[in-house]
């Protein structure tokens, strides 16, 4: 039932991708990247990384939605035909899309326990929560209080973040009024 | 948007609901999916969608711009001052919840609570603070 779902929601994630590439109208772009997070979401979702899924959900498919389109507010939402042919483009994604593959022949098959990564730290993180009888959502104890200080640094990643943007944005407009000023000066 | 009724009642509608699931996935966050980031996301996706039907003066009536531009370093200054207790009362490292409480289980989710509300406050202002910047633009 699963690899059924799995099934359909990647088939839909290469559609929707495929129509992305095709697409002309950039507004038509947004609300398919938008219809690709919930995809990707509900992706998270079969495999039970609901926090991921949430995330996903809120942040692709909410909040980058918003502001991509006011930015085609300000820019218009017509893509110019490409000045140069596809080919180097497309030899790059091929390269990057077969090394990948080829990547993923030295992973461990999905879904082992022995993998590496579930032999690093998560073993000491999961029965230290039990041993303690933390709340059941791991993820949460490990964000807030096994891995503390990595989310500080998320916290002032995501402060710094707001700052750049804020600067970038409010900054150039205070600059304009001051030209407009010293044109009605002269 | 003077006449899109059906637009103003349906976000009318839906922003306590909205207000109260963002409120929900923070205070849940240690039970269900979760936590500060999302809620936070969600927190400011509401006063979003207030501002795109209502316009963005509307919401900056509720949500002015000084406030938000002080909520971005305050989120970040409640997760570092947490972190503080445990230093000066000597009785652990930084970010050591073990002061907030006498049980472990007790004082390691005030801590956690602690955290996440200043990850709440900083990502939701965050958020809004980017909107805010882009939708000014537009009115050049």
């Amino acid at each position: 039932m699963i690899t059924l779902i799995q099934g359909v929601l990647l088939t839909l994630l290469a559609a929707v991708t495929i129509a992305i590439v095709r697409q002309r109208n950039l507004f038509g772009v947004v609300i398919l990247a938008g219809i690709y997070s919930f995809l990707m979401a509900s992706v998270m979702m079969v495999l039970d990384a609901v926090d991921v899924a949430l995330t996903e959900a809120s942040v692709g498919a909410g909040i980058s939605t918003v502001v991509l389109l006011a930015t085609l507010f300000l820019t218009g939402s017509r893509e110019y035909p490409p000045v140069h042919t596809a080919l180097l483009p497309l030899f790059v994604a091929g390269v990057t899309g077969a090394a990948l593959i080829w990547g993923t022949n030295q992973l461990p098959p999905f879904g082992t326990q022995d993998a590496p990564m579930h032999k690093h730290v998560a073993p000491d993180y999961i029965s230290a929560s039990a041993e303690h009888r933390m709340p059941p959502n791991v993820v949460t104890a490990v964000l807030g209080d096994f891995r503390g200080y990595d989310t500080l640094g998320e916290t002032v990643v995501i402060f710094t973040g707001g700052i750049g943007v804020m600067l970038l944005l409010r900054g150039r407009r205070k600059r304009l009024k001051d030209d407009e000023r010293e044109e009605t000066a002269a | 948007m003077k006449l899109d009724l059906i637009l103003r009642v349906g976000a009318k509608l839906l922003l306590p609901f909205m207000l109260i699931f963002a409120l929900y996935v923070h205070f849940h966050g240690d039970y269900g999916p979760g936590g500060g980031f999302q809620a936070g996301v969600i927190l400011a996706a509401a006063i979003i969608l207030y501002a795109i039907i209502f316009g963005i003066d509307a919401a900056r009536r509720i949500v002015p711009q000084t406030l938000v531009e002080r909520m971005i370093p305050l989120g970040v200054m409640i997760f570092a001052a947490a972190g503080l207790p445990a230093m000066l009362m000597g009785r652990g490292r930084y970010l050591d919840y073990s002061v907030y409480g006498s049980d472990f289980l007790h004082a390691h989710e005030w801590g956690i609570l602690l955290v996440e509300t200043g990850v709440i406050v900083t990502v939701s202002s965050t958020m809004l603070a980017i909107f805010y910047a882009f939708a000014d633009r537009g009115r050049r």
